[in-house]
């Protein structure tokens, strides 16, 4: 759904030629399992683009299939050819037994970069994320901040296209996510389009398009402001957890309440006429309305599968 | 008042010549909730470890329900710690038995409800074939199984999406309100607001203590909106100003819009300041911390 860029503002020159990269209509199955089921993506160079999403949601199957390291079981995949994707996958990407430089040096003679280019790039992003006194330790040895940033370092070296980054900074400490944000704005500064998985949401508001996935679909997409509009219901805070069936529509978030209101008349047979009527909802303590932000409209995506489901992990076919 | 369940009296702790724990302060009091922010090696897990017990002092006290950390004060603490501590191959029901054993615990129901539920699917799974979400659900209600009167949570929430996320800080909320104290680190700034109190420490020291807008105080950032962003970030750069983006906006933490102006030179933008968000305040007292260390 998410149209790329057409009459979004300037971006950086590559993506002048409305080129994108992404994934139409894909299905990945695991035996009987879809753990995709018809997802549409594009990324767009010179744009950060976030997919978001819990456990099992699919985002690493996705990435994989953008890094082009996955078959897709149907749909189209429309990619630049191996050598023009940057990948960092889940675990790392790089070899424990190297060290930092030897990392490097490796992946940029893979990737068939000139020595001196890589020599003075590795030297210019090694310095920049904090790394330089780190070049003769074993990648093994590195912290995970450490270890991650020299990953997305690995995987951006050779400028490539598409550079595709599973969970960066998840367990990464805001330093070294600091750094890794500067990576990763530098790499769409220089024109690559960039996917990056988050679990989370306040770094998937930092980019320009997300897509939220939940058990292989796509829950929602287009850009942070775009999520929010397309929020189903309308949302209330409260200081106090509401009683019986408005309990199962609210989450804690920030030491209150967040209610969820689905549009329309309440559904629910046992509200006992909680929300019925014009009058404000009859909850202990005053609930204000509030306006979502992108964590409230995912979590609202989220919980209103889980509402309308209400069956096990394992649901029917496709809806 | 009330006794602090846990105390920490100027309590430094050296490994060698370097100091991972410098003279830290912190009471915690029955049914407060309170945060720990820090970079990696700022000393937060040092810290839990001599509240823990695991770890000796080499100054200062630490004090637990007003005695000195022992097996007994152990029994009285629930732990949740970043690799969860769950066995893989043990499902959750043989996990909390397991542990109930270890700690000669019968539990006394303190948050139980709200885990016992979300867990019923799941009571046959090993833990090691379960969804993190779930495992981190089952590590929580091992923690609280024996009614703990203090909750050391260390990271709890990483990788789990947002309802999850949500539904494992009620599980804290309910223990909070029935009087357990609870001392949780965390990355995710988000999750401050889910805190009474925040202390961030950096380089062994509290750098800072309070709730998050009393942190930021009047910290400010210049903001840059312009129509390409791509040259701007690349002048912010060249200017030795680091720059965030966030969308097609760029964050300069630390800095006055009049200098950012100018090291942005001919890139059209405007420059305004708006208040730094907790992250970003965050981000420049560690980085003043480590400035005030570095050796001139």
């Amino acid at each position: 759904m998410t149209a790329p860029s057409a009459g979004s503002g300037p971006v950086p020159a590559a993506a002048a030629t409305r080129e994108w990269w992404g994934t139409e209509e894909v299905c990945v199955r695991y035996g009987d399992k879809l753990a995709l089921d018809h997802v549409t993506f594009r990324a767009v160079p010179g744009r950060v683009s976030a997919v978001v999403g819990g456990d099992g949601a699919g985002r690493t199957t996705l990435l994989r299939c953008l890094a082009g390291a996955l078959a897709v079981s149907s749909g189209r995949v429309r990619l630049p050819p191996p050598l023009r994707i940057g990948y960092l996958s889940s675990g790392s990407g790089t070899y424990p037994d190297l060290s930092v430089a030897e990392n490097l040096a490796f992946r940029a003679a893979a990737y068939r970069l000139p020595p001196a280019v890589a020599r003075e790039r590795s030297g210019e992003f090694l310095e920049r994320a904090g790394l330089s006194g780190a070049r003769d330790r074993l990648a093994g040895q590195l912290s995970g901040g450490m270890r991650q940033k020299l990953g997305v370092i690995a995987a951006m070296l050779h400028q490539p296209d598409l550079l595709v980054l599973d969970e960066p900074t998840t367990g990464v400490d805001p330093v070294s996510r600091a750094d890794l944000w500067w990576l990763i704005a530098r790499a769409a500064a220089s024109g690559a389009a960039v996917v990056l998985a988050t679990s989370y949401l306040d770094e998937a508001e930092r980019a320009l398009d997300v897509l939220a996935l939940d058990a292989g679909r796509a829950l929602a997409s287009g850009t942070p402001e775009e999520i929010i509009a397309a929020m189903p219901g309308t949302l209330r805070v409260s200081d106090a957890p509401p009683e019986g069936e408005a309990r199962r529509r609210a989450w804690r978030r920030g030491g209150r309440w967040r209610i969820w209101d689905p549009p329309g008349p309440p559904s629910g047979t046992a509200g006992a006429g909680e929300d019925a009527g014009g009058a404000a909802g009859g909850i202990a303590g005053a609930a204000t309305p509030v306006r979502p932000d992108l964590q409230d409209a995912v979590t609202v995506a989220i919980l209103a599968r889980e509402l309308a489901g209400s069956g096990g992990p394992e649901g029917g076919g496709p809806r | 008042m009330t006794q602090p369940l846990a105390q920490c009296l100027g309590v430094s702790r050296r490994f060698g010549h370097f100091v991972a724990v410098d003279g830290v302060d912190l009471q915690l009091g029955p049914g407060e909730v309170v945060g720990l922010l820090g970079a990696n090696g700022a000393g937060k897990t040092t810290l839990i470890k001599m509240l823990l017990g695991l770890l000796a002092t080499s100054g200062g006290q630490v004090l637990l329900f007003g005695e000195p950390p022992s097996r007994r004060t152990r029994q009285r603490i629930g732990y949740v710690p970043q690799t969860l501590g769950l066995y893989d191959d043990l499902t959750p029901a043989e996990n909390l038995a397991f542990s109930e054993a270890a700690f000669g615990t019968r539990h006394a129901g303190r948050g139980r409800p709200v885990m016992a539920e979300s867990l019923r699917p799941y009571q046959s799974t090993v833990v090691g074939s379960l969804p993190l979400g779930v495992q981190r659900s089952a590590a929580f209600a091992q923690a609280l199984a024996h009614g703990p009167d203090l909750l050391i949570l260390d990271e709890p929430t990483s990788g789990v999406d947002p309802l999850a996320r949500a539904r494992l800080w009620e599980t804290v909320a309910v223990a909070a309100a029935a009087g357990t104290g609870v001392l949780v680190t965390t990355h995710y700034m988000d999750e401050a607001g889910e805190c009474d109190r925040l202390m961030v420490m950096a380089d062994g020291r509290v750098v800072a203590e309070g709730t998050a807008a009393q942190i930021v105080g009047g910290a400010r950032v210049s903001v840059v909106e312009t129509g390409s962003w791509a040259a701007a970030f690349g002048a912010l750069e060249a200017a030795g100003l680091p720059a965030t983006l966030v969308g097609r906006t760029l964050r300069v933490p630390g800095t006055v819009p009049a200098d950012v102006r100018r090291a942005l030179g001919p890139v059209e933008a405007s420059v305004t300041a708006a208040p730094a968000t907790l992250e970003e305040r965050f981000f420049e007292l560690t980085l003043s911390s480590s400035r005030a260390r570095e050796p001139a």
